[in-house]
């Protein structure tokens, strides 16, 4: 082996200024984030299984269980598709926990704590890849509710409002998830630990059927969670009418989410190996 | 540079009651080859890992060249490359792309990335998997990378957490060369490792720690010295005979070790004793079917460290 490839260096660069920093910090999290989005390029079941499962509900209830559903007013699939879309990202974002309770558990973590890197940049890079995942998956279930009849009375307008306010739900929920697998170093079990979570969250809320049929107490649940009301926002700018009141409170929900859990993750992160 | 790279003292982690580290210290002298011995729970990755900031100590300090692995950690990380106990590469990406990502997360710049990773993948023999990814590699394959991977900023101080374990016959040698190459050309490495050959190829320096304490230290052959110069392992046809042999032995003042019908006693007297150890057990107990005289190894040192406290020789 050649000596110049090895040859050490032989001190520590002087310290950075603070714009050098967070300059450095930009490219490592962009750096971070290409990682993430080859992997999940490489591992294309992942990706399949996140737009597969949301796809079959869209066939399932447009052709199978919608017909039995009455909702005044409103075609039932345009009813259907803002449901579908939070449904498909907050169960898509369960793959940011398992993703990084997998490289916990693969070490890789624990290198990346010993590289002259910013910490922040781990977990802000992999959290914008799956920004860019979720645009994606977002984009393919528009295109599969236009196939199936969906068409949005509150015009392209409402819509892109509608999807932008999904996407903001999804970058909140991945900070979730980011918080949740920086605990659980075994994906099955992270993965486990947040499908009960979503699954409750998505089916107590107003995303497939109206909640006016359920019991109070699962009512007063049901309608004051962030899936409801990101899904009830959606509906109002899809859908057309008075929705600013409604949209606050989904952007509310999404804030908080994204506050509360982005600084629980990287106080983990912060104090994993104390 | 001279004196010490690392200095370590009376370090201390607990995880729950489990005391791993209980005021471990030593130094270690730049540009040496050092080697961090002991089994499996005595503190060797706890170690490591303090030293290269994964992890926090409760108590005690450690600086690598000269800077506290707390206080100054960020900087500790611009002259420290760590490769840990399990090959930490992404198996999604070529081993190609795992070295250049973590070249520039480890701030070499973009084309020095590039350039680096061409490099250590030629000199670890990778370049053929180059474009491969890495869950395609063999495990001795991924070791490399993985040590590939911690010297792409040419870190002057290297920690390997037992780098061959679980590796075969041929990449161990080949990633022995790979510690001597870098030791060669000035790089400090503390190594851990169970394998005491290993130990005695490669170090410098050894400690032998347990329950996160230093056990013993000094050179490969100081630690031999030390721990007696003569090993004799006896083997009887049946353990009855091994048995009495070892207590005829250790009534004339040796201490002899049995396993099955096989008995070992270390003896540090000298040449002179071949000749006593024989003649003690003549007569009195049937005869051994084989006899064989050897240097000690660094097995026999830690055995009889881990299996008589610390008290022998």
């Amino acid at each position: 082996m050649s000596t110049t490839a090895l040859a050490p260096a032989r001190q520590a660069a002087p310290r950075q200024t603070l714009s050098s920093q967070v300059t450095a910090t930009f490219w490592d999290t962009i750096d971070v984030a290409v990682r993430n989005l080859r992997t999940l390029l490489r591992t294309p079941q992942a990706l399949i299984f996140a737009t597969i499962q949301p796809m079959i509900f869209v066939l399932l209830f447009r052709y199978a269980f919608g017909g039995a559903i009455r909702v005044p007013g409103v075609p039932y699939v345009d009813y259907l598709m803002p449901g579908v879309f939070a449904q498909s990202v907050a169960f898509g974002a369960l793959g940011t926990a398992v993703g990084l309770s997998a490289d916990l558990r693969s070490g890789l973590l624990v290198r990346f704590r010993t590289l002259p890197m910013a910490r922040v940049a781990v977990l802000a890079g992999r959290t914008l890849a799956d920004l860019a995942r979720n645009l994606l998956v977002v984009a393919v279930m528009t295109a599969i509710g236009f196939a199936v009849g969906f068409r949005s009375p509150g015009g392209a307008g409402g819509l892109l409002a509608a999807l932008g306010l999904v996407v903001v739900f999804a970058y909140a929920m991945s900070w979730a998830c980011t918080a949740l697998g920086l605990r659980i170093s075994d994906p099955e079990a992270a993965q486990a630990a947040g499908v009960p979570i979503v699954f409750l969250l998505v089916f107590t809320s107003a995303a497939f059927v109206p909640t006016a049929s359920m019991p109070g107490w699962l009512q007063a649940f049901g309608t004051h969670q962030p899936v409801d009301a990101l899904v009830t926002a959606e509906r109002a700018l899809i859908l057309g009418g008075p929705a600013a009141h409604d949209v606050l409170v989904s952007l509310a929900w999404s804030g908080g989410i994204l506050l509360v859990f982005a600084l629980l993750a990287a106080r983990s992160y912060a104090r994993m190996g104390r | 540079m001279r004196g010490s790279a690392i200095e370590v003292t009376r370090l201390r982690k607990s995880f729950g009651q489990v005391k791993a580290l209980n005021g471990l210290s030593f130094d270690v002298p730049a540009g040496s080859v050092f080697g961090l011995l002991g089994p499996n729970g005595s503190g060797k990755t706890t170690t490591v890992s303090i030293l290269s900031t994964a992890l926090r100590p409760d108590g005690g300090g450690a600086t690598v060249l000269g800077l506290d692995v707390v206080a100054d950690a960020a900087r500790v990380r611009q002259v420290i490359g760590f490769a840990g106990q399990y090959a930490a590469v992404d198996a999604n990406l070529t081993g190609r792309e795992n070295l250049t990502l973590i070249g520039r997360l480890s701030r070499v710049g973009r084309r020095a990335a590039r350039v680096r990773a061409d490099e250590l993948l030629a000199g670890f023999g990778l370049s053929t998997a180059a474009d491969r990814l890495a869950r395609t590699y063999s495990g001795g394959m991924r070791r490399r990378l993985d040590v590939a991977a911690a010297l792409l900023h040419r870190p002057p101080v290297l920690f390997l957490d037992e780098p061959t374990t679980g590796l075969d016959p041929e990449s161990r040698a080949a990633l022995w060369e790979s510690v001597r190459d870098l030791a060669r050309s000035g790089t400090t490495v503390l190594l851990t490792t169970q394998y005491l050959d290993e130990a005695d190829a490669l170090a410098d320096q050894i400690v032998v720690i347990e329950s996160g304490q230093v056990a013993e230290t000094g050179t490969p052959a100081e630690l031999k010295a030390r721990f007696g110069t003569v090993v004799f392992q006896f083997g009887y046809a049946d353990a009855a005979d091994a048995e009495s042999a070892a207590r005829v032995l250790a009534a004339a003042g040796y201490r002899p070790e049995r396993d099955g019908t096989g008995l070992r006693v270390t003896s540090d007297s000298g040449s002179g004793t071949v000749t006593t150890v024989l003649r003690t057990l003549d007569g009195r107990v049937p005869d051994p079917v084989s006899v064989s005289v050897r240097e000690p190894t660094l097995d026999d040192v830690f055995r009889i460290l881990t299996s008589q406290g610390g008290e022998a020789a």
